[in-house]
């Protein structure tokens, strides 16, 4: 391992840790809001927010460059008002992980605040709390192992991402290159030797992600 | 009944479920039961009453607030409501302590008196101590009391109990039945109470509703209701044990004299329609006096030869079912039984006064 493996490995772990900063605000409102209430279009919402799983992670890298892009319509949006390019920036890396990481949190959690019995919630009520109050010391506490093993996929899932990185951040070295991207480089570059030692480290740290998260989603008691 | 500070009326209608309606409900000061068999929509109204079911039909009263009113689509929540709710299970917080979940909703006060108003709770129920416990490192009958100082310590307009003894085993509901009725008491506050159990409707309520069939049918004084029911089936739900059809043979100065079978018995006419010939005749098992022989002198009107036919244990209670021409059913504590040296085949003497016999008018 360089010096410059252990940037690439520091850089993918910030990346990964940024996408996840994206991903819990609007992941738990969005988690919050499927498992406890009932609206028409419920099932469009659903189902947009489980597509990037299925889809082939290129596509949704290819709708993120056509909305960020300099011709797209957030995109020049971001570029006229605060003069800031996404596409092959660091924020483009940042923003496809969370694209491809959000429904794996959105789902774990969904199911975490499903669990947690509505008995509670409706008691708080009654002893004058608000419907913040409740969901920060009632739902979000009870519903925290799920909420926590939600986390670690996401991350874990952020951090093997490759195909709608590429397509919106590239593969810029030292700027948008994260670990997959590296390995797939490398093995472009006949540095096979190289390429098994990033594989090693990627292996290492998704070990130790899914390993934490199903700990906690096997519940003692 | 006094003076209702809550009136209800309204319909509850679950999807595809039962309708539960609240028919000029009428809730005063001091402890009401809702008393019903399980299914009768108890719970429900409970609920209703505490904001966390929306009725469609209809409104709810709090003195001059008004919590809802289905038509002018106004509907108070739960937290504005200033009501103390304990359900059935007790719904403790599980993460939160003893102290976390009494102080739960003691939010507006400023720390130093939360932490006051906390301990001086505890204390009053006996919790010191546990402060620092979580609900499962708890008995249940320190569960439930600690649900109650968590209703209870915000001082609320109104207290609602779901079967509060429910998750209680036999010995520790018996114990504390006599301890929530003295603390409700001390408290002052109105308090609705749901059971199923006749004798907690008894020990523990001023006034009673009876539900039946997802409505409430009756209500009044306790002993108003238990020993007068309006119909067969609050008759039924008060669980009185005898209740046989007779003929009223005559009315004279009040008095009915009723055939049941060969025997006759004497009755307060009471408000008895005239016209009324066929009647249920309802006798609560307390209120049957076992003898061995002819007492000389004594005021109850009905005399009855009595052939015991069993025996049943209820706790410390035995139930003795007897044939007196019609089954007639006594409840006797256990040392009363063996003074009686009872046996099934014994013959005996049973009194019943004439006030305690309640004659309903058939409907048919």
């Amino acid at each position: 391992m360089s010096g410059a493996d252990w940037q690439l490995v520091g850089f993918s772990l910030r990346m990964a840790l940024t996408s996840l900063l994206l991903v819990l605000p609007p992941g738990l409102a969005l988690a919050w809001w499927l498992a406890r209430k009932d609206w028409r279009g419920k099932a469009l919402v659903e189902t947009l927010v489980t597509l990037p799983l299925v889809l082939p992670p290129v596509v949704t890298g290819l709708v993120l460059l056509q909305l960020f892009g300099q011709r797209g319509p957030v995109g020049s949006w971001l570029h006229q008002t605060f003069g800031m390019d996404v596409v092959f920036t660091w924020w483009a890396v940042a923003l496809a992980l969370a694209a491809m990481s959000l429904p794996l949190f959105v789902r774990a959690a969904r199911t975490a605040f499903e669990e947690v019995d509505v008995k509670f919630e409706q008691l708080a009520r009654t002893l004058g709390a608000g419907e913040w109050r409740v969901f920060f010391t009632i739902t979000l506490p009870l519903a925290m192992r799920g909420v926590l093993a939600g986390t670690l996929l996401a991350f874990a899932r952020a951090l093997g991402e490759f195909g709608a990185t590429i397509m919106v951040a590239g593969n810029i070295p030292g700027r948008t290159t994260t670990l997959p991207v590296a390995i797939y480089a490398a093995v472009q570059n006949g540095e096979d030797a190289h390429a098994w030692t990033l594989a090693g480290v990627s292996a290492v740290i998704a070990f130790a992600a899914v390993f934490v998260s199903e700990k906690l989603q096997r519940r003692p008691r | 009944m006094k003076d209702a500070i809550l009136t209800a009326n309204f319909r509850r209608q679950f999807p595809g479920g039962p309708e539960i309606i609240a028919e000029d409900l009428r809730i005063g000061g001091g402890i009401t039961v809702l008393f019903g068999a399980s299914g009768s929509g108890k719970t429900t109204i409970l609920r209703c009453l505490a904001g966390l079911e929306r009725p469609e039909k209809g409104s709810i009263h709090f003195g001059a607030e008004n919590w809802l009113d289905a038509e002018m689509n106004s509907f108070l929540s739960p937290r504005k409501r200033g009501v103390g709710f304990v359900p059935q299970d007790y719904a403790l917080f599980p993460h939160l302590t003893v102290a976390g979940n009494v102080g739960y909703g003691l939010k507006e006060l400023p720390a130093t008196g939360r932490a006051a108003r906390v301990a001086e709770t505890l204390r009053w129920l006996g919790l010191d101590g546990l402060e620092h416990r979580l609900p499962r490192e708890l008995s249940g009958g320190q569960q439930q009391r600690v649900a109650l100082a968590r209703a209870v310590a915000r001082r609320p307009k109104l207290l609602l109990l779901d079967e509060p003894f429910a998750a209680l085993d036999t010995p520790a509901r018996l114990r504390l039945r006599g301890e929530l009725r003295q603390l409700l008491r001390q408290l002052g506050i109105p308090t609705i109470l749901v059971t199923h159990d006749r004798f907690e409707a008894l020990a523990l309520g001023d006034d009673v509703a009876v539900l039946h069939a997802g409505r409430n049918v009756q209500q009044g004084a306790v002993p108003e209701v238990f020993s007068r029911p309006v119909n067969l089936a609050v008759a039924e739900i008060t669980a009185v044990e005898t209740i046989q059809s007779g003929q009223i043979l005559e009315t004279r100065d009040g008095l009915a004299t009723v055939a049941l079978g060969d025997a006759r018995l004497i009755a307060l006419a009471g408000d008895l329609p005239p016209a009324a010939r066929e009647v249920y005749v309802c006798i609560r098992a307390e209120d049957v006096i076992l003898m061995r022989a002819h007492p000389v002198q004594s005021s109850p009107r009905n005399r009855l030869a009595a052939t015991v036919l069993s025996l049943v244990r209820e706790g410390s209670l035995v139930r003795v079912n007897l044939d007196c021409g019609f089954p007639l059913t006594a409840l006797l504590t256990q040392p009363a039984c063996e003074e009686l040296a009872l046996q099934a085949g014994a013959q005996l003497v049973a009194l019943v006064k004439a006030p305690q016999i309640h004659l309903i008018p058939f409907t048919r």
